[in-house]
């Protein structure tokens, strides 16, 4: 148990090509499950092995991550079931996003996923009436700090996060996939449109739609944390609906080149490919993660956080926030 | 990391890695006589780390990591680093065991069947279970008892007793052949000091024993014995429970099962002595 | 008060365990483990083989479980038929339980 010379390229190689595991030793299973649990894809990871021969301790941990996933997918769905009810007078659509509009369409992206926040897409018309429906069913502000307040409905792609004082569950209220500051705008009033009713009463983005959402949440949203499991959702959605018409879309919604990114680094990450040029940059990025599933590579980490705050704001407006954050301690 | 160690407590597996030395030779001293986690692949990881390199000479500060994470978990003195390693493991027990429900009690066992006792901190149950096990029942553990749903018995999970402030003296008087960890003075929970079960408690930890009588102590009044009807039972139990909800229906269905099944007791006592007395008097009537 | 109808789990949808004036409920669908008093359990049950308007879970609860006005209220009205202040303690513990997510606006 020394120090682990690798990073959670085995993890992504375990992920698309399960028989890859057989054979390791001991050291090996327990440094994929660590990375595994770091980047929560252990119940993913738990799926895609069922079956396999492997030693018992592991197939326990794996038995268990496969119950603790299912015990999340069915608290999900509850979430998104009590929104639906507390919004079913609003006369407007309301569209699971990410991980529980996979579970909620039965997708492959959604087995074994861990799914944190219920997140939800309504026209930026309907905030309003959707914000006083759940404040009426019992959901209540997280932060009632007036400047964080203030921050999320100027400048975010949602209000302020709610939380359910029964449930102890969070949502997130999104009017588009991306915050206003952003440089790309995508055109939510399309993917509103285009989106899809399924029989449970719950709407989700179209396939196309939800690959573009998941595109713009790993490389236009963020400094990539968790960004294995958000390229695996990609990889998956992929593998399920295939491409056509998928740049076409992108490209009006201004995310061809996160989409086009997302196909090389899936093919370079979960299959054959070699990474080039500023792929390798966010390959590094994606599997920093070593043996007992630790961070690693701190210089890119840092570099990747500093670009998400420069791709969500300007910078005199970057300026301001970190300052605002930075007096606050 | 550095510095590495592994242990199976019970069912479970551990591995424990830090930047120190000093805490994985305190853990493979006490844990000497314990097995390694099974097939060499432990449930757990455990990381003691410095958030700063300079941190692990200068005024060196305890991190405490793993699988399972408080985002705000207090970093503890090098000096207290055995204390840190236990917190991480029990901190891995409360939010990741999902094979088990996880109750917040102390067990013993005698004849087969399982005694058990919870209560909120001060209550006294690591100190019954130590001082009953030094009468001759077998110390299953002082902080979590394992209900298996599928049997619903009781596994040990017998890691080291935390014994806080006055349990200290206590225990080493009834116990005076124990092998002791460092006393901690001044911790955040006060003096600490960690003691080994018994080598009886450490042969038998495989063996599971089914659960007979739930006993809730309060320590520090005068002797009473009160039936805890079904309902408190079960309510009082799904608060000591880290993961009753996690397990959803195995969860539902193990403690409505333990509940149906026990006797539940409140038991008010002045000193151990006393509780010894009242818990085998209710033992023996059972 | 919205008159309905309301809706219980399917009778698999709970798993019931009585424990003493308390019985444990738990509702597969969400994971989440109630504890209710009469006459909650006795509402899930009628509730659960249809769903049913207030008046008519009224009249249900009366003949099946010979609930009078003494069981849903505080016990200060003479048993008889169920009166207006029995329709509105009824009225209350559905609300209750249409908060749980146990019953649903049908």
């Amino acid at each position: 148990m020394g120090e682990a010379v690798t990073d959670a390229r085995v993890l992504a190689r375990a992920l698309a090509d399960p028989a890859s595991v057989v054979g390791l030793d001991p050291d090996g299973w327990t440094t994929l499950l660590a990375m595994a649990r770091a980047e929560q894809l252990i119940g993913t990871l738990a799926i895609r092995l069922d079956g396999l021969a492997m030693p018992a301790a592991v197939k326990a941990i794996l038995a268990d991550a496969r119950a603790a996933a299912e015990h999340g997918r069915r608290s999900a769905l509850w979430e998104a079931e009590m929104a639906r009810r507390a919004l079913a007078a609003v006369d407007c659509p309301v569209i699971v996003l990410k991980g529980t509009a996979f579970v909620a369409a039965g997708l492959a992206a959604g087995q074994g996923r861990s799914i944190g926040d219920l997140d939800i897409l309504v026209p930026r018309a309907s905030l309003d009436a959707v914000e006083s429906a759940l404040l009426a069913a019992g959901w209540e502000w997280v932060k009632p700090d007036p400047y964080d307040d203030a921050y999320y409905r100027r400048w975010m792609h949602e209000l302020p996060p709610l939380i359910h004082r029964e449930r102890d569950r969070m949502i997130d209220v999104h009017h588009t996939i991306l915050p206003l500051t952003a440089r790309i705008t995508p055109d939510a009033d399309a993917l509103i449109a285009g989106s899809v009713l399924l029989e449970n009463g719950l709407r989700t983005l179209s396939p196309n739609g939800m690959l573009i959402h998941a595109a713009a949440h790993l490389f236009a949203d963020g400094d990539l944390a968790g960004g294995l499991r958000n390229l695996w959702d990609i990889r998956c959605l992929l593998d399920e609906f295939g491409t056509d018409g998928l740049l076409e879309e992108a490209r009006r919604h201004g995310l061809n080149r996160e989409i086009a990114r997302s196909l090389r680094l899936v093919a370079t990450l979960f299959g054959d490919d070699v990474a080039r040029g500023v792929d390798c940059f966010y390959a590094r990025r994606l599997t920093a993660r070593d043996g007992w599933g630790r961070p690693t590579r701190p210089a890119t980490r840092l570099a990747f956080y500093i670009r998400s705050h420069w791709l969500r704001m300007p910078p005199t407006m970057l300026a301001r926030h970190l300052w605002t954050k930075f007096r606050k301690g | 990391m550095r510095h590495a160690f592994a242990v199976r407590i019970g069912p479970v597996g551990f591995r424990i890695g830090s930047d120190w030395r000093a805490p994985i030779a305190h853990l493979e001293t006490l844990y000497r006589d314990y097995p390694k986690p099974l097939d060499g692949v432990p449930d757990f990881t455990v990381r003691l780390f410095a958030r700063r390199p300079w941190r692990r000479f200068l005024r060196p500060s305890v991190e405490i990591g793993g699988d399972y994470m408080l985002p705000d978990a207090a970093p503890l003195p090098l000096r207290q680093g055995l204390l840190a390693a236990e917190m991480a493991m029990n901190l891995q027990m409360a939010l990741g065991a999902r094979r088990y429900l996880l109750l917040h009690a102390s067990a013993v066992e005698r004849d087969g069947r399982a005694l058990l006792m919870t209560g909120i901190s001060g209550a006294g149950k690591s100190t019954l279970a130590t001082l009953l096990a030094a009468k001759g029942w077998r110390f299953m553990g002082d902080e979590f008892a394992l209900l298996d749903p599928a049997t619903g018995l009781i596994h040990a999970f017998p890691r080291l007793i935390s014994l806080k402030n006055e349990a200290i003296a206590a225990a080493e008087a009834a116990c005076p052949d124990a092998r002791m960890g460092p006393l901690m003075p001044a911790t955040p929970k006060g003096d600490i000091r960690h003691m080994v079960p018994d080598a009886r408690a450490i042969a038998a930890m495989d063996v599971p024993a089914r659960p007979a009588l739930l006993v809730f102590p309060r320590h520090g009044f005068a002797p009473e014995i009160r039936s805890v009807q079904p309902g408190e039972a079960f309510v009082r139990m799904t608060q000591a429970s880290t993961n009753y909800v996690a397990l959803g229906e195995a969860g539902f269905r193990a403690l409505t099962g333990l509940i149906g099944d026990v006797s539940s007791v409140a038991v008010d006592y002045p000193d151990g002595a006393s509780a010894i007395e009242q818990v085998e008097a209710l033992w023996a009537k059972l | 008060m919205h008159d309905g109808p309301y809706r219980a789990p399917p009778e698999g949808g709970l798993l019931i365990a009585p424990l003493d004036e308390f019985t444990a409920v738990y509702h597969r669908a969400s994971g989440i483990t109630h504890l209710l008093t009469e006459p909650a359990p006795q509402i899930l049950a009628i509730l659960g083989e249809g769903a049913l308007s207030l008046g008519a879970l009224l009249d249900r609860l009366a003949r099946d479980y010979e609930l009078t006005d003494g069981d849903l209220t505080d016990g200060d009205l003479p048993d008889g038929d169920l009166t207006d202040g029995t329709r509105e303690a009824l009225a209350a513990r559905l609300a209750e339980l249409v908060e749980s997510g146990l019953v649903e606006r049908a």
